[in-house]
């Protein structure tokens, strides 16, 4: 949780990732192992991260890999295979559901969001 | 004083397949002829860096085009009532058209992903015609990975959405700016051109029961891979390389999916001692002499 925490202020203080993002509206799940985390997005910013487990709540898109993967996807320098949502999909090791059109449309984006807590690797480790 | 570079843009015209093209080229140094294939949905700018590399213009004849329908290479006529559509024939045909129109000998043909796919079929079709082939990001088939139906159709941007597909596959220490240069070039392509040479790289290329009659005492075969390459992986070119008997392989650690484009300095670090090598066994049937 602690770097998806980051989240807002990591996406919301990068103006050109907002603006990538701001025809975005919706809500995301983050699903780290056994955790899930719900992210609701409104135009590009990131307005709400919490911590599951949720009853009965969907989302637009959700990711979900182990927290191993998510661990090596979060490194600074990811090892190869982990540097990209779909290499890991790929691998068989992270699953992508949900609204594929709104992913699709705004790849770069959900890309860049998924790899923001990057910038904090090296000071937390823990995801 | 403004810079100018040494490379020089042309055009050429010469049939395919019936239908005449404009064919848009680049080309920087003297020598062995080196034909460079862009990568599928991007064009030839993608190998800037290697025709303003002294290392190589010094005894090789550095030259990239882009394919119809890509950067600077109109379409055919009449291209509005069709869905374009790449393949291994048509491919193979313009390639060597375009090396036969510059009257080009013994070229060594280095080619990108598709590009890398290709000069195995040239190897196998093309022998006596060429000096080496070079596969980047190369091998006989690859896994695919996501659905080509995305990329287009009108309520997805096509340049955003294949830039955004493929801006993983690089290295994460490759520099931002030139990571992003690749992706321009995605983001400027044509609508449904990736797609369309997607045909040929997912439908109408799967080698992996031919490549063992690539003969490379005719025509050498090096791949070179990027350890960072999802898409064509490591595990695909050594595959690929020990199906062909004297192919070489080299796995290229910290690079991508777009070595040339991605990061040339560490590219080239891998690339000359291959260019060189081809010097060494293959003179004076052209362009002999040392780098150097």
């Amino acid at each position: 949780m602690i770097l998806i925490k980051h989240l807002p202020e990591l996406v919301n203080n990068d103006e050109a990732l907002v603006r990538r993002g701001r025809f975005v509206t919706g809500e995301i799940k983050i699903v780290v192992g056994d955790d899930e985390y719900w992210v609701g997005i409104k135009e590009g910013r990131v307005v709400a991260v919490e911590r599951g487990p949720f009853l009965m709540r969907s989302c637009d898109i959700a990711f979900r890999a182990s927290a191993e993967a998510w661990a090596k996807f979060w490194e600074r320098y990811p090892p190869p295979g982990y540097q990209d949502i779909f290499g890991m999909t790929k691998r068989g090791e992270a699953e992508v559901s949900g609204d594929w059109r709104l992913f699709m449309q705004n790849l770069q984006y959900f890309k860049d969001l998924l790899q923001a807590p990057r910038r904090l690797a090296g000071e937390e480790c823990d995801a | 004083m403004p810079e100018i570079e040494p490379m020089v843009g042309r055009y050429i015209h010469f049939p395919v397949d019936g239908t005449n093209y404009r064919i848009y080229f680049e080309e920087a140094g003297q020598g062995i002829p080196l034909v460079c294939l862009h990568t599928a949905g991007s064009d030839a700018r993608q190998y800037r860096h290697l025709m303003n590399d002294s290392s190589l213009t010094g005894c090789y004849r550095v030259i990239a085009f882009d394919l119809p329908w890509h950067g600077k290479s109109n379409p055919p006529v009449g291209f509005q009532h069709r869905e374009y559509r790449l393949t291994t024939r048509h491919y193979t045909n313009t390639v060597m058209n375009f090396c036969r129109a510059l009257e080009l000998e013994q070229p060594v043909v280095m080619g990108c992903s598709m590009g890398g796919r290709i000069v195995l079929e040239l190897a196998l079709r093309h022998a006596d015609e060429l000096r080496a082939v070079i596969g980047l990001e190369s091998a006989d088939y690859q896994e695919p990975w996501y659905d080509t139906a995305w990329l287009h159709r009108p309520d997805v941007h096509g340049g955003e959405v294949c830039a955004a597909l493929v801006s993983g596959n690089m290295g994460p220490r490759s520099p931002d700016e030139y990571r992003w240069e690749t992706l321009w070039g995605y983001m400027q392509g044509g609508p449904g051109v990736f797609k369309g040479d997607l045909y040929f790289y997912r439908v109408d290329s799967d080698l992996r029961e031919r490549v063992a009659g690539i003969d490379t005492s005719r025509c050498a075969v090096y791949i070179m891979t990027g350890e960072y390459d999802f898409s064509c992986t490591p595990e695909d070119a050594l595959r690929t390389g020990k199906n062909i008997p004297g192919a070489k392989v080299i796995i290229m650690e910290g690079l991508g999916h777009f070595p040339m484009s991605e990061n040339p300095e560490l590219f080239r670090k891998y690339l000359l001692p291959v260019l060189d090598e081809i010097v060494e066994n293959t003179s004076p049937r052209q362009g002999s002499g040392g780098r150097r």
